[in-house]
């Protein structure tokens, strides 16, 4: 169990570097350095950044130097906890990002709470009651949950809402606490605007899960343990829960690796058009202002925190799942 | 019961032959097949259906409603739409069409318009419908009515199809190649190379991809033509979408490479290339072939949402992501909901491709159940 969670662990830390290198690239991508820059922007604003700042500046960054030597300073700097400065807010890039950071992750771990709650239930009764109307109604959204893409699915009810109930459905809280200290009244508030957001991000991925679940709980159902269960006279829905959904369980939770990145990934494009403050307006922004710092530190954070989240998983998975356990014992 | 006739003909049935037979009997993936068809005959066709220039605007025309068209006039078979009426309304003096059902413009079919070379060459002048030429100019047809420029959706319509289509089969033909020598090196040779090719995999499949792609379409010059942005937006989507290609592949190649039929190729003395090109790659085909249909879906959806947050194709290239950008303001929707049409073949394309692909999957191995 030992040598999963450590191999699990590696193959985390080399992500973590790719992602590194891939937030670098994004940063280095467009034309010109980060000080040559930061200086134009800072002479528009009529402030002057005298040759000993600017060479101090480059000297931090390695620029001019070899492109691992800057990817290493960078490094170094971001272990420091210094991601850098963002041109557009001209504030330190922590503090842009600030809670936003936070909402991305429970706006993420909401829809996917809401995928295993939703797709749980509906995969098993998909399974049992194979072929009822319910199941048919099942697949039938689940293959819309597929094929719409999830940011016309929150212009939709965006749309809907707007001309049906004339409300404003987006965003995470009510405009009187939208810049308020935290307090009960605003975690409540936030709970209270967090389930259509979830729903629509994990649309998609409870479609998918119901389909696994139904189909791996089929698989199950007719085999020798499941009749001799039932031969015992256990009640059907004993028997049910008790074994054939333990088995059909595994392959189910094998896939929120998967899972996750998708929806974080989708969380930036729904939360532009539902208007959620999460980091995925402030990227589209920073990427469109070329404000580098800012864009590549949240791609970096984006990926980093899927990658903890995967780790989780996969380390929840191996206490599910005893066979992972014995497997290199 | 299967007569013994039936058996027979089963028994010297070819494979694709009995994939055929299988195919055929999945009802939804060979409607879906059709609307497939009919997806790449309109890219091919794209300026013979549209009937306006689709980068014309005229501020006059701006929002105009979609005229729906009226088959039939006093029991007779003649095609027309109602013009349309501009007024202002009162309260917001915001301007507003109705549908003025005296004034009806008759639909012509093979009528005259635009310019354009039909499948490339043949120069043309003829679409499938228009309105009687000469009519004055505010007698004109707009089916899905207008955009905010004034130019019209359902022309527009069609060129991005023939834009968001060709993205999506250049991207999955770019991933397919990746696919395949990765995936092909991975599972024919095994050991190490597998080891790391499956690692990068994993690797690649745990990163979210949006903000990445985000990332790399914006540091695109601006300065770049429709056409580079267009190969660059392709290269981009398909650097991602690879691994599941990859993983297929592999997995083909380990479940073949101990098959006697690749065994005895081996000790009769057929080379490396001709045992793999041969011997094994025929016999996964119809698996590349499900694999790639479904491959295809992500790649649409891709474009569109990057298109959509102005980071894809920018205009005046059309794509169905360029077009949904229109909609992106919630209050322009609302009194313009037309606007939302170009999600339509969004999500029957995404659907079409999956039932496709389903199928296609389920008849690559003829076999089994």
């Amino acid at each position: 169990m030992l040598a999963y969670i450590g191999r699990r662990a590696v193959l985390a830390i080399f992500t973590v570097w790719a992602i590194s290198v891939l937030a670098f690239a994004i940063i280095q991508l467009p034309p010109g350095d980060y000080v040559t820059s930061y200086i134009a922007q800072m002479a528009s604003m009529g402030s002057v950044v005298t040759d000993e700042e600017a060479q101090s500046l480059r000297i931090q960054y390695g620029l001019g130097q070899p492109i691992y030597v800057q990817y290493f300073k960078w490094v170094k700097l971001i272990a420091w906890g210094n991601f850098g400065m963002s041109m557009e807010w001209r504030r330190p890039v922590t503090e842009v990002i600030g809670e936003r950071l936070w909402l991305t992750i429970v706006v993420s771990v909401a829809a996917l709470i809401l995928t295993w709650a939703l797709a749980l239930p509906i995969g098993i009764y998909s399974a049992v009651r194979q072929y009822s109307v319910g199941d048919y109604l099942a697949t039938f959204v689940g293959f819309i949950g597929l094929a719409v893409p999830n940011f016309l699915l929150a212009l939709v009810i965006l749309y809907l809402g707007f001309v049906l109930f004339n409300a404003h459905i987006g965003g995470l809280f009510s405009p009187e606490l939208q810049d308020a200290p935290w307090s009960l009244a605003r975690v409540w508030d936030l709970l209270k605007h967090l389930p259509i957001p979830a729903l629509i991000l994990g649309l998609a991925g409870t479609a998918q899960q119901i389909r696994i679940m139904r189909a791996n709980l089929l698989d199950e159902l007719g085999k020798p343990y499941v009749v001799t269960a039932r031969s015992k006279g256990l009640a059907e829905a004993r028997v049910i829960v008790k074994y054939p959904v333990r088995v059909a369980l595994n392959p189910f939770a094998s896939t929120i690796g998967y899972t996750l990145p998708y929806i974080v990934s989708g969380s930036i494009i729904v939360s532009l058009v539902l208007g959620l403050p999460t980091v995925g307006p402030l990227l589209l922004k920073a990427l469109i202002a070329q404000d580098m710092f800012l864009a590549g530190t949240i791609v970096l954070l984006l990926g980093v925190m899927t990658v903890i989240g995967t780790l989780v998983s996969d380390i929840l998975l191996v206490w599910i799942d005893p066979r992972i356990r014995l497997e290199d014992t | 019961m299967a007569s013994v006739a039936d058996e027979q003909r089963i028994f010297v049935a070819s494979q694709w032959q009995l994939m055929w037979w299988r195919f055929r009997k999945h009802r939804v993936a060979v409607a879906s097949a059709i609307v497939v068809v009919g997806f790449y005959l309109a890219v091919l066709g794209a300026d013979f259906l549209a009937y306006s220039d689709p980068n014309t605007s005229e501020a006059q025309r701006s929002l105009m409603p979609p005229q729906p068209i009226h088959w039939f006039d006093e029991g007779r078979f003649r095609p027309h739409v109602y013009g349309l009426k501009g007024a202002r309304d009162p309260q917001s003096f915001k301007r507003v069409y109705r549908p003025d059902p005296e004034q009806k413009i008759p639909i012509r079919f093979f009528a005259e318009g635009f310019e354009y070379r039909f499948l490339g060459v043949i120069p043309m002048t003829r679409h499938l419908i228009g309105v009687e030429p000469g009519l004055d100019a505010a007698k004109t047809i707009f089916l899905l009515g207008t955009d905010v420029q004034g130019r019209d959706l359902w022309s527009r319509l069609m060129f991005g199809t023939r834009i968001s289509l060709t993205i999506g089969l250049l991207g999955v033909t770019m991933s397919l190649v990746l696919g395949v020598v990765l995936g092909g090196f991975s599972g024919f040779y095994g050991g190490i190379a597998d080891t790391v090719i499956q690692r990068v995999i994993e690797i690649l499949r745990s990163i979210p991809t949006i903000p990445l792609w985000m990332g790399l379409a914006a540091a695109l010059p601006r300065d770049w033509t429709v056409l580079q942005v267009y190969f660059a937006i392709t290269i981009i989507i398909s650097l991602l979408g690879w691994t599941e290609l990859a993983r297929v592949v592999r997995g083909r190649f380990l479940a073949l490479r101990e098959e006697d039929f690749v065994v005895s190729a081996r000790l009769v003395g057929c080379s490396q290339m001709r045992t793999i090109f041969v011997h094994m790659v025929p016999s996964f085909m119809s698996h590349i072939i499900a694999a790639t249909t479904l491959a295809l879906p992500a790649m649409i959806i891709s474009e569109t949402a990057l298109s959509f947050l102005g980071l894809g194709l920018r205009p005046p290239a059309i794509s169905w992501g360029v077009l949904l950008q229109q909609a992106q303001n919630v209050q322009t929707v609302a009194i313009s909901p037309w606007l939302m049409l170009p999600a339509v073949p969004v999500i029957v394309a995404v659907m079409a491709f999956n039932f496709l692909g389903d199928g296609l999957r389920d008849a690559a191995d003829p076999y089994g159940r």
